[in-house]
């Protein structure tokens, strides 16, 4: 830590604890899994998205919007922080989506998947 | 679905501090005490008024001169310590009280009578929580026996163990100090642990005999006394009236003058009558010449003769605070200065402890009386009200147990949840709580003001010592390593 100083024990061990679980990803994985120090929040995902046009059109229905209902499944699973309902893609199921080439057209195609 | 959710920083809980001319940060609930740079305060500044949007609070650090990036460094870094937060805060409830501690303490109240009388005392006096009635009033080898055993099969696990012997006045009961020292020994060398004893004595029944076999066996001494004869004698007295001192201070002397492989301390409880900290203090480390001295304020009701008003506490803080720059001045040349409440809060926020009790009664400590019954601590033997068990009958209730100790966590307290002192206060003592509030886990609000006063008192002694000379804290670790 550059600003502060670690003085007493217990500080030290905060010291130790932000460096050895920030940025050592090896370390991490080789611990069992100590959490990353938390970094300041800035919001990721369709948060921060500007994404007109989900839920409905100008007239009620999804046949106007400026992207597919269907892009709804994708915002989820890959921009989205929140714990959405599909399939992980980073581990377990990185194939989920391989056979849907373009959500409008193939989403019936995307795998179910039964963890 | 679109919105930018607005990050909002501001000052997490802790207290600023300065001492030697360097800035500090005491950080609650961890207990960490940080040295912080100047770019810190300019950030903490710029929180001071409330919450601070993320790109407000960097912008203000660039225009106080720092570049973008380091002004990034700084955020980060205060957040990751937790110095500030964002609005999300942090859930990190308090640990919940271990199911199976192992016991590291074992008091023993090896008598409940006592050649004195002093007038306020917990165990006789008008607030005792004691049901003594129809109980063993010595405890017998089959009861110490059973209490030895119970320490050493529930401190499974720990390096060091520590028997302390109570009253009543415990060398009224020297025989059977004696034989569970023995007994001790023979079972700390069975589990390869290492064994320790202490006793709490009034000092009128230490004979030559006594002092030798103490000295012998390193055995810890501490002597209750309240100072010079003016004071000592004010409550300290025989059943006739008489005052102790003229008794006790030459025994003290012979002891000191005997048994030098342990610091040999005294304990003064202050009453109303008995506040002169600073006389008290040299008289008996300097006159007598025990190695520390150790203050608390009598436990009482509020409407006790006895009890100090809150005037009289203020005046008590005064001298204390005086007493403490002594300390740190002692500390600062390296040397032992003997006033134990300093060094104990300093033992204390060197680790960096953070508390979910205010001590280790019921958890890694417990009093056993006469009769066997388990107790929280030696201030709760023989309350049927307290019992925790027996050590006849099955030892530990874990039940009871974990029903006192649940009433005395933090989390328990609500008063204490916005506090900064309570990483090292929980609330205060259970026994206090009792006699004040009838509820041992009930806040010991009126010494509130007190305690934090201390507190910060202890803080800038702490880090005038960190500054000016940081080996004697290296001291406090050494001390702490035989647990």
């Amino acid at each position: 830590m550059k600003h502060l100083k670690a003085v007493n024990k217990k500080a030290r061990r905060i010291e130790e604890y932000v460096a050895s679980a920030y940025g050592d990803i090896y370390g991490q994985q080789e611990r069992g899994g100590a959490k990353p120090a938390p970094r300041p929040h800035y919001p990721i995902g369709c948060s921060v998205v500007f994404s007109p046009g989900w839920e409905v059109d100008s007239a009620g229905g999804t046949a106007g919007l400026c992207q597919p209902a269907e892009r709804d499944l994708y915002d989820c699973y890959i921009t989205c922080y929140w714990p959405a309902q599909v399939p992980d893609h980073y581990n377990n199921y990185p194939d989920w989506t391989s056979k849907c080439a373009s959500a409008t057209k193939d989403w019936r195609d995307i795998d179910l998947v039964f963890p | 679905m679109s919105a930018v959710a607005e990050v909002l920083y501001s000052q997490a809980e802790f207290r600023r501090f300065a001492a030697s001319g360097e800035e500090f940060l005491y950080l609650v609930p961890s207990g960490g005490i940080f040295g912080v740079s100047p770019a810190v305060r300019d950030a903490l500044d710029l929180l001071e008024a409330g919450p601070v949007a993320a790109e407000d609070l960097l912008a203000g650090l660039v225009a106080k001169g720092y570049s973008l990036a380091d002004a990034d460094g700084i955020v980060t870094e205060l957040f990751q310590a937790r110095v500030i937060r964002d609005q999300t805060g942090y859930a990190d409830p308090p640990q919940e009280a271990v199911e199976d501690f192992p016991l590291q303490s074992l008091v023993l109240n090896l008598t409940n009578q006592c050649n004195l009388s002093c007038q306020y005392c917990y165990e006789y006096g008008e607030d005792k929580v004691a049901t003594p009635e129809g109980k063993p009033k010595f405890m017998d080898e089959t009861v110490a026996r059973a209490s030895v055993d119970h320490l050493f099969a529930s401190a499974q696990g720990r390096r060091a163990v520590h028997i302390t012997f109570f009253g009543g006045e415990t060398l009224m009961n020297f025989p059977l100090l004696k034989w569970v020292v023995e007994y001790g020994k023979s079972k700390a060398r069975e589990t390869g642990q290492y064994l320790d004893f202490s006793l709490t004595t009034n000092g009128t029944l230490l004979s030559e005999p006594v002092i030798e076999f103490l000295a012998k066996n390193d055995i810890g001494v501490t002597v209750s006394m309240d100072g010079a004869k003016e004071a000592h004698d004010a409550l300290r007295v025989f059943a006739n009236g008489k005052g102790s001192y003229d008794i006790v201070a030459p025994k003290v002397k012979a002891l000191i003058a005997r048994h030098k492989s342990r610091p040999i301390a005294a304990r003064v409880t202050m009453t109303q009558q008995v506040t002169n900290v600073k006389e008290i203090f040299h008289h008996l480390r300097h006159e007598l010449g025990f190695a520390e001295v150790g203050f608390a304020p009598v436990t009482a009701a509020p409407d006790r003769l006895y009890t100090i008003q809150t005037k009289k506490m203020d005046s008590v803080l005064d001298q204390f605070r005086e007493l403490a720059y002594e300390y740190r001045d002692y500390a600062v040349q390296g040397k032992a200065h003997g006033f134990s409440n300093v060094s104990d809060t300093l033992a204390e926020l060197h680790a960096g402890i953070n508390k979910s009790h205010p001590c280790g009664a019921g958890l890694g400590l417990v009093g056993v009386g006469p009769s066997g019954d388990i107790a929280p601590c030696h201030r709760f033997v023989d309350s049927d009200e307290h019992a925790l068990g027996n050590v006849l009958e099955g030892g530990m209730d874990k039940w009871k147990q974990k029903e006192f100790l649940a009433k005395g966590h933090i989390g328990a307290k609500y008063d204490c949840h916005s506090c900064w002192a309570r990483p090292l206060c929980a609330g205060g003592c259970h026994h206090e709580a009792f006699v004040r509030y009838g509820d041992t886990g009930h806040p010991n609000l009126h010494f509130c003001d007190w305690i934090r006063d201390w507190t910060g008192i202890c803080l800038e002694i702490y880090g005038d010592i960190a500054v000016q000379n940081p080996a004697f804290l290296d001291a406090f670790e050494k001390r702490k390593a035989l647990q």
